[in-house]
């Protein structure tokens, strides 16, 4: 349990993101309710609001990314903070540096939030238990832990189009094994308490136990299809398989691709949604990725949102001693 | 209560009849309500005026000065502006105008969506306690109060000033 309260503070509120485990449904839901405010700066000439005005933000990213970092960059400085950007394959940590050092020169240069990205499981943990108390830090993946703001951008693409979430039947489609992203889907849905939570795929991409996160498991993708009211695809991550989980991409495609076909048993109005990069004909055929139900971009778009949500509402907890409102 | 919104929105037009004689009729203005309060008032003045663009409604939680000391407000809504603020003539509503500071963010956000041709402040009541060099071009009533003394509306059905003490 000391891990999932890391990212609260003494007064219960959140001052870390680093996993959508612990949140409690009243958290997860003023966030989204925070983020649908922030869309309708998007809509401003000026496409800025001064909340997080002299703050710092530091992106740091140990693996590739580009949805991700740059929406992060984009939420910063939409929110008015100062972004820093270190490049880490040229940075001080391969000439030795060890990870605390830098992040204590970091610390020594004013910055208030790490924005982490790593390829190890626990990472932005690691860090968050070691910054000084000013300073916020956001998981942005780590390993195949968690992705706590992709998950919380996706329920709230899923509450923009399908309002309540409690009567829903959501199918979680492909390779679960090595998915962070997965992993803090089920989280923050089971938080929400959705009625029918599924996981489809191959028995050598489903991590075990994970019917004891309340998911019903699915081999057979129309079964797991059959009246979804959203069905999320999962990127095939061929970078993190070892040995033979997988017959061939073709085979893969066939049993557990999505077409227009397959798509037919959900329901009329379902909604098809990846966090992306998508592999167009491995998990998912173009047809659909391009069609009327996938919201794909509007994801990328509402992830800047949620995003700006989260750094202010981190970097926004009010000194508890000030008991005076603001004067109208 | 109705006499108040009846006097504010005479006001208004005088006030529009005298800046613009016939060049533009108050029913063409954007008008724009701040939250809560404001939108409540505004409510009612949009349709007394028969102003024909949609309402506007601003939340200035994002623009306000002292999100270091007050933090994220929670209760944050949407601001939604149906209409371009470009060159438009705007009618910003609030409820109570005291320290001037929610004017000023108020302004500041409107003119993040663009540039308007002019604005006027109407608001409901106003106090004393002025911060800042903002006053309102139409007010319902005038009050001077103590520091320990706040007004407070309460609404939107049925819409009621009260002078309560600060705790």
């Amino acid at each position: 349990m000391k891990r999932a309260n890391l990212q609260l503070d003494e007064h219960g509120r959140l001052r870390h993101l680093l996993t959508i485990e612990g949140l409690k449904r009243q958290q997860i839901i003023a966030i989204l309710d925070a983020a649908e405010s922030f869309i309708s700066v998007g809509d401003q000439q000026v496409r800025k609001v001064p909340l997080l005005r002299g703050k710092t933000v530091v992106n740091l990213f140990f693996e590739a990314s580009t949805r991700t970092l740059t929406t992060f960059e984009l939420a910063a400085k939409r929110l008015s903070a100062d972004v820093l950007k270190i490049n880490i394959n040229t940075s001080a940590t391969v000439k030795g540096e060890s990870l605390l050092d830098m992040l204590r020169n970091l610390e020594a240069m004013q910055c208030d939030m790490f924005i982490v990205r790593h390829g190890d499981s626990g990472a932005a943990h690691l860090i968050a238990q070691h910054v000084a108390p000013h300073i916020s830090v956001l998981n942005a993946g780590d390993g195949r832990h968690a992705h706590p703001t992709q998950a919380l951008l996706d329920m709230f693409t899923i509450r923009r189009h399908k309002g309540e979430f409690a009567p829903l039947t959501v199918a979680i489609v492909g390779d679960v094994m090595h998915s962070r992203v997965a992993r803090s889907q089920i989280h923050a849905l089971t938080t929400l308490g959705i009625s029918d939570l599924r996981v489809v795929a191959p028995k050598t991409l489903i991590p075990t136990q994970v019917e004891n996160l309340g998911v019903h498991i699915y081999h057979d993708m129309k079964e797991g299809l059959r009246n979804a009211d959203v069905v999320i695809m999962l990127r095939l991550q061929k970078e993190r398989m070892q040995g033979a989980l997988l017959p061939s991409e073709q085979e893969y495609f066939q049993d557990y691709g999505l077409t227009e076909e397959k798509l037919q048993v959900a329901k009329d109005d379902a909604i098809v949604m990846h966090p992306g990069p998508i592999n167009r004909g491995v998990e998912i055929d173009s047809e659909v990725a391009d069609g009327p139900r996938s919201v794909i971009l509007e994801q990328v778009s509402n992830g800047i949102a949620v995003r700006m949500a989260v750094m202010s509402m981190v970097l926004g907890r009010a000194p508890i001693e000030t008991g005076g409102e603001g004067e109208a | 209560m109705q006499q108040l919104i009846d006097d504010i929105a005479a006001d208004l037009g005088r006030k529009f009849k005298q800046d613009f004689a016939d060049d533009f009729a108050i029913e063409d203005a954007l008008m724009i309500g701040i939250h809560t309060g404001g939108v409540w008032l505004a409510e009612r003045l949009h349709e007394a005026l028969g102003i024909k663009q949609p309402l506007g409604k601003l939340d200035i939680s994002f623009y306000r000065d002292d999100f270091s000391r007050i933090g994220m407000n929670p209760q944050v809504k949407p601001s939604q502006l149906p209409t371009s603020v470009d060159d438009a003539h705007i009618i910003l509503v609030d409820d109570v105008l005291h320290t001037g500071r929610t004017i000023r963010a108020a302004l500041n956000e409107i003119f993040d969506y663009g540039r308007p041709a002019t604005v006027t402040l109407a608001v409901l009541a106003e106090r004393s306690g002025r911060e800042l060099p903002i006053q309102a071009d139409v007010v319902g009533k005038h009050f001077q109060l103590g520091t320990h003394e706040h007004i407070k509306l309460t609404g939107p059905d049925p819409l009621q000033l009260e002078v309560v003490e600060a705790p």
